[in-house]
């Protein structure tokens, strides 16, 4: 380790980080947002992917899906400073390996180039449920659903069938079963 | 139909609903209706900073004291952000503070008007919440959910930003609901179990410490008093972080004194050989634990405080209580009481071998220094001081630096409220305008803030406020020229080598006294350093006390950096068998 002059403790030893999923309840007002932002920002801690959106319109709640990584320690505080904020009702949180969670991404693929492309394309995408938005004779526009990583594998392999673009979402998660969130 | 009333009108109607008495604060632009309101309420007081940063810390001073929550009124952009520092001041060191801030009219907000500034962009970080009231119809909402928000479970400030347009129009004015509900955000979570635990692991204990904190200050005087009867229910040693002094007397043989980088010998020591440690309204702050690996390292952790993020954030525990202080104490003492009635043995002689061992490390007079009669030394000071004032009810504000950890080492409080300090943050200038705070909520008592010379200069101006309302504070400088702790540290780590921490051109603090039209008193003679003293004591009226003091005195006990609580430089004696070495640099 360097020598350090700092008025601080050197870092101990670190737990290994996990991939974790929170929801979170919150009112539907200015500035929400920045808070749940800016609390992770401010504190240090990661923010994978994000997801959010008036969930109730009478309630006026909104739902944000925050994909993070942490140690147990730092997913804790995480929890725990995130219900301390005043707009926030409740918070949820579950390992990305749940398996009694779904977890889903949606993604937006634009192809170009000749009909096979694009047929071998939505062959690729065919497990993923794919949906064809808009075409035309050298294009076409893909929608699937897919989870992050399966995102990811299809984009790379598009590539090369002429995939141009791409836009993609944030996570959503939802529990199997009859059960919700408590 | 109900009258109408203007959105000034309101924000007084709210401040007297709350039963603010005083507010702190600097007019500008857009907050002239709320000013010019100002006359039509003579139940509440106005007092002119002359900086909103000492708005901020004078509203922070006042509400340490009176355990009521501080209000600072302060206009838009300059206004705000000069009073960012002492918001944070207060977000770190748990103290409700409601700023209202003015801003720009709504139609102006994000066009770079005359001094628009986000203020709830920039304060968001530094409180606990806040609002932009951008509709008439919420604003005395906002206000008293603000005043809530600020008081309830871990204290802290807010801010509420009112356009100007919105101070000028009007609507019907709401009384605060007397009851909300709490939003999942209720204070007590424990349950009659832990507290049964927590009883179990006190009789079993051999080797106990109590490690109280602000939390106990936070909670009220009756937290104070059920500590008070806790410890001496138990016979355990209790020791206290900067926040936490005055919740138990700073004289009484139970208590080993302040803790951490400059606690005392048998505090440190106490805490690493400790086998149950039981953490009352404490963060861990790094300050205290020294390295997080060795902390106490063969203890049961109990840890009992309001915020449960505050619980296992740096240290893991055995046991979590959470809940408003004077609730679980008082019913710790409960249970305790009621056990003893069953079987009368005490574990107090479990004990009493601990107290063997304390007492050893006591012997080690952590806290001596040598003492000089040429030079002030700046230790003496603040004990002649204490000898001085200690019959008095004396409430005491400190800068940041030497001074201050001197104050807190030889300065004994005997009551909560009596002590502010800027502990989390330590923002060197933060005495000087809470000591006019502290004046204001308490103005017959002795109020006296121990500063250094640098950290003075920061707030100065507020002299300047001390003077217009006959605030009798004391300002005792301990004026070493340097910036002390920086000196110290440079010393110790950086060999010596003083970088910019020497005071060049300081000014000559008794004809600063003059220009603000207070008395000045220089001292740099131990032998009329009493009488001087009793003739601060005496004035009645703002004094500026300049005590020159031997330059090169360095604060100890000290925890080496890199090195666990049971590892302390002790005084000038022992310094050179215990130097900083290596990796230990970064600890300091």
């Amino acid at each position: 380790m360097p020598k350090s002059k700092s008025a601080y403790s050197i870092p101990t030893k670190k737990q290994k980080p996990d991939t974790y999923i929170f929801v979170v309840w919150v009112d539907n007002e200015a500035g929400v947002l920045a808070r749940v932002v800016g609390l992770f920002s401010g504190r240090g801690y990661n923010i994978e992917s994000l997801a959010v959106a008036e969930v109730d319109a009478v309630k006026n709640i909104s739902r944000i899906t925050i994909v993070t990584t942490g140690t147990p320690q730092v997913i804790d505080q995480i929890r725990l400073q995130l219900t301390k904020l005043v707009p926030v009702h409740k918070v949820a949180e579950f390992k990305r390996e749940d398996k009694g969670v779904i977890f889903k991404e949606m993604a937006l693929f634009k192809v170009v180039g000749k009909r096979n492309k694009i047929e071998k394309c939505l062959n690729a995408c065919k497990k993923f449920n794919p949906v064809i938005l808009d075409e035309t004779k050298t294009s076409a526009v893909i929608q699937i659903t897919a989870l992050r990583r399966e995102i990811d594998k299809m984009n790379k392999k598009l590539k090369p069938l002429g995939l141009i673009s791409t836009s993609r979402t944030g996570a959503v998660a939802m529990t199997r079963g009859a059960k919700i969130f408590n | 139909m109900p009258k109408l009333f203007t959105g000034a009108e309101i924000v007084f109607k709210c401040l007297e609903d709350q039963k603010v008495e005083h507010i702190f604060g600097y007019p500008g632009g857009a907050v002239l209706p709320i000013y010019d309101e100002l006359k039509n309420h003579p139940s509440i007081k106005h007092i002119l900073v002359r900086h909103e940063q000492g708005a901020g810390h004078a509203a922070e001073g006042y509400a340490r004291s009176s355990g009521k929550p501080g209000v600072v009124l302060v206009t838009s952009g300059p206004g705000a952000t000069n009073v960012v520092t002492a918001l944070t001041d207060a977000y770190m060191d748990s103290v409700p503070l409601v700023c209202i801030s003015g801003q720009v009219p709504t139609h102006l907000i994000g066009t770079d008007a005359f001094q628009e500034c986000d203020t709830t962009g920039i304060t968001r970080p530094c409180t606990k919440h806040n609002w932009l009231v951008k509709d008439i119809n919420n604003l005395s909402k906002v206000i008293h959910e603000a005043f809530r928000v600020a008081t309830t479970g871990r204290p802290g400030p807010v801010l509420i930003d009112i356009p100007k347009d919105i101070q000028f129009a009007k609507t019907k004015y709401k009384k605060p609901k007397k009851e909300k509900k709490l939003n999942g955000k209720s204070h007590n979570k424990f349950s009659q179990d832990q507290i049964d635990e927590l009883v179990n692991l006190l009789s079993k204990s051999k080797k106990p410490i109590i490690y109280s904190g602000g939390g106990v200050i936070n909670s009220g005087p009756k937290a104070s008093q059920a500590l008070r009867e806790f410890v001496e229910l138990t016979g355990f040693p209790i020791t206290s972080t900067l926040q936490g002094l005055g919740a138990y007397p700073g004289d009484d043989n139970q208590f080993l004194g302040m803790l951490g980088m400059h606690g005392t010998y048998e505090a440190n020591n106490a805490m690493h050989d400790c086998d149950l440690l039981i953490n009352i309204g404490a963060r861990f702050d790094d300050r205290i634990t020294g390295k997080i690996d060795e902390f106490s390292p063969n203890s049961k952790k109990v840890h009992i405080d309001i915020d449960p993020s505050s619980i296992n954030k740096i240290i893991k525990v055995d046991l979590a209580i959470v809940g408003d202080v004077t609730t679980v104490i008082s019913k710790i003492n409960k249970t305790i009481a009621k056990r003893k009635n069953g079987h009368s043995k005490s574990n107090k002689s479990n004990i009493a071998k601990w107290w063997e061992q304390i007492e050893k490390w006591r012997e080690k007079d952590s806290l001596n220094f040598v003492n000089s009669d040429e030079s002030i030394k700046p230790q003496h000071a603040v004990q002649r001081l204490y000898e001085l004032t200690k019959n008095k009810d004396t409430y005491v504000t400190t800068e940041v630096g030497q001074h201050q950890m001197w104050a807190a080492q030889h300065y004994k409080f005997n009551k909560p409220n009596r002590w502010m300090t800027s502990g989390g943050l330590g923002t060197m200038g933060y005495g000087l305008p809470a000591a006019v705070g502290v004046q204001i909520a308490h103005p017959e008592k002795l109020v006296i803030d121990i500063a250094g010379e640098a950290s003075v200069l920061m707030t100065m101006q507020e002299m300047s406020t001390a003077v217009q309302y006959n605030l009798p504070i004391k300002i005792f400088i301990l004026n070493n020229q340097y910036m002390g702790m920086v000196r110290q540290w440079q010393e110790l780590l950086h060999e010596k080598n003083y970088s910019e921490s020497y005071s060049e051109a300081l000014p000559d603090f008794m004809k600063m006294a003059e220009a603000y039209g207070c008395k000045g008193i220089k001292a740099d003679n131990p032998d009329d350093l009493d009488d001087k003293i009793q003739e601060m004591i005496d004035y009645d009226g703002p004094v500026i006390f300049d005590c020159h003091v031997d330059p090169n005195e360095n604060c100890f006990p000290m925890i080496p950096s890199g090195k666990p609580h049971n590892q302390m430089i002790l005084g000038p004696n022992d310094q050179e068998e215990n130097k900083i070495k290596g990796k230990g640099k970064a600890l300091v």
